[in-house]
């Protein structure tokens, strides 16, 4: 388990980490036809396709197409991050000032020792509504994070590096002759007999547990059955689509 | 993302198909998945991209000389090369026992609606717990028309809402919030509530109220350091800049460097450039005759999802970023 010390303005809290991600999903691996065995990978000298041994295996970039550079692992070491236990609070931003795209992956973090002061960053953040932008080391890598309060307690979530993310503002969206007004009502209408809570909790992954029930009837050695997509109808205009899934909605509402 | 293979279990990179021939890895690069939204009895044919691209930092093999190296897979039992029709999924039953696992059979456990992004429901997005967001998409036009897409894009906008829907791509069920963003959608994935933990099951001692007089301190230190917005440089990523000048000054003294233009021996990931995919994938577009009066019908052949094996899986689009590598080391034990 990590430990580290959440730092901002002199106030330390030490705190542990856990991640928050729980994998369910189910895993499998790939097999050689002919031997039912896992398979295996190696290096291989791409003109002659012979194996490389471990011994000659460099580690290295490609600074731009076919430009390659080879590193020494002593190169490498040397631009890791100086190891610390340090979460640096750079600032706090209000939630919402950092898009969805930027967030990576949850951690709790839990107190260890102090907890008067875990407890009152975590109140403190909930009541005035913002997040910390900090950044910290772990296994010799850099990390840039968001702290925020989650049920009392403190998170934190792992950013992209900004070369990571592509905004939608630098692409060119679609443009063409203006939108009918009608068809536009209509799907606004559409919306908003659609509006709902998030409800998250309630949905399951299905497709997942159909997957864990196919391969534990198999591992039974029972048969299973295949079946092959059906076509799909036609389609008529946007209007009439729209004309269509509103008096769908409303039959259903009436019903 | 070269390191996947290594690291990224969630991804299940084992299930990656081995590279392609050279000639393969030229082929025109294409969505991770092309299929249709489901807005009512609308249909919006779309193809998904990654919105993120791995992180910089991107070791590649290199050979003594400084050769780019292949990866080939094999059976070690013969210790012959496999190609992607020598390769089956097995699902590990106990140690080392597995059963075989038919891409047909999995298929088949996907009914048809769940090929498609079919819009349940349209919510609040700021009403969405940040814990459940995963991952970014970029959703693209695809087909003939932009039409209805532009549609849904200008209606997104302006309810301020997202539309909730679940599909199934590669053998797995991914529930989307789809949002529209500067004219285009974009979908995060969601996790499911059983991916998530609680403090609960973590162990967390139970919570505690706070003494006013610590809560206001601590919050006359967020106030203190207060910001409206986040700065871009405050998120470099300074490891892989440190990484990248080092190589530089090694290249600019010639120490160290190789040219090489093998592409069988690339990764794909280096080929093309996810940004200038998009962009060619958008601009494309700006060419054909689009608005056309009927929309793109729905066809089942439309919105089949791409299978791992076909090559044109494996370019700009692939599996989202480079997650796998950060999260081997960000994995806390």
């Amino acid at each position: 388990m990590w430990k580290g010390v959440v730092k901002a303005d002199g106030v330390e809290v030490p705190v542990k980490l856990f991640s928050a991600v729980e994998d369910r999903t189910v895993h499998f691996r790939l097999l050689s036809k002919q031997h039912h065995v896992p398979i295996k990978q190696r290096m291989v000298e791409p003109a002659s396709g012979e194996e490389v041994p471990r011994e000659h295996l460099h580690k290295g970039v490609e600074l731009e197409r076919g430009l390659f550079v080879k590193l020494e692992p002593a190169e490498l070491e040397s631009v890791q991050p100086k190891e610390s236990r340090d979460i640096e609070v750079l600032h706090f931003l209000p939630r919402g000032a950092l898009g969805l795209q930027w967030f990576d992956r949850p951690y709790y973090l839990g107190p260890d020792g102090a907890d008067t002061r875990y407890f009152a960053l975590a109140e403190a953040l909930r009541r005035k509504g913002r997040i910390g932008l900090v950044r910290w080391v772990m296994r010799n890598t850099d990390y840039v994070g968001a702290l925020s309060e989650h049920q009392g307690y403190l998170v934190l979530i792992t950013l992209h590096h900004a070369d990571e993310v592509i905004a939608a503002a630098s692409l060119t969206a679609p443009s063409g002759k203006p939108l009918d007004a009608r068809e536009l009502t209509m799907a606004e209408q559409l919306v908003g007999a659609l509006a709902a809570e998030p409800e998250l909790e309630a949905e399951h992954d299905e497709y997942r547990e159909r997957v864990r029930a196919l391969v534990e009837a198999k591992a039974h050695g029972r048969k299973v059955k295949v079946v092959s997509p059906r076509k799909k109808p036609e389609q008529p205009s946007i209007a009439k689509a729209l004309e269509a899934s509103l008096a769908h909605l409303k039959k259903a509402a009436n019903a | 993302m070269p390191e996947r293979r290594r690291h990224a279990r969630r991804n299940g990179p084992e299930r990656e198909p081995p590279p392609q021939s050279p000639a393969k890895s030229e082929a025109r690069a294409r969505g991770l998945w092309t299929g249709t939204i489901g807005f009512g009895l609308v249909s919006i044919p779309v193809e998904l991209f990654p919105a993120n691209r791995p992180r910089r930092l991107s070791l590649r093999m290199l050979g003594d000389d400084g050769t780019p190296l292949g990866r080939r897979y094999y059976d070690p039992e013969s210790g012959k090369n496999l190609g992607k029709d020598d390769l089956v999924r097995g699902f590990e039953v106990s140690k080392d026992e597995f059963v075989v696992v038919k891409d047909e059979e999995l298929e088949s456990l996907a009914p048809e609606k769940s090929r498609d992004i079919e819009l349940s429901r349209f919510v609040d997005v700021r009403r969405i717990d940040p814990l459940y967001f995963e991952r970014a998409y970029f959703l693209l036009p695809w087909g003939t028309s932009d039409k209805a897409y532009r549609l849904l894009v200008a209606t997104m906008e302006r309810t301020k809402r997202a539309g909730i829907a679940t599909f199934v791509m590669r053998e797995k069920q991914y529930r989307i919030a789809v949002l529209a963003e500067h004219g285009i959608l974009r979908a995060e994935t969601l996790r499911y509530a059983d991916e998530l933990r609680t403090p609960e099951q973590i162990g967390l001692p139970a919570r505690r109220e706070p003494a006013s007089r610590d809560v206001q301190h601590m919050e006359a230190v967020i106030e203190r350091h207060g910001r409206a917005g986040v700065d871009a440089r405050e998120l470099r990523d300074e490891q892989a800049e440190r990484l990248l000048a080092l190589a530089r000054h090694k290249a600019e003294r010639g120490q160290d460097v190789v040219r090489a233009e093998e592409p069988g021996a690339r990764d794909e990931d280096n080929v093309i450039d996810l940004m200038s995919v998009l962009k060619r994938s958008l601009e494309s577009r700006q060419a054909e005759p689009g608005n056309a009066e009927r929309t793109p019908t729905r066809r089942a052949g439309e919105s089949k999802h791409r299978s791992t094996r076909g090559p044109s899986t494996r370019k700009a689009g692939r599996r989202p970023p480079a997650r796998g590598r950060k999260h081997a080391h960000a994995r806390s034990g």
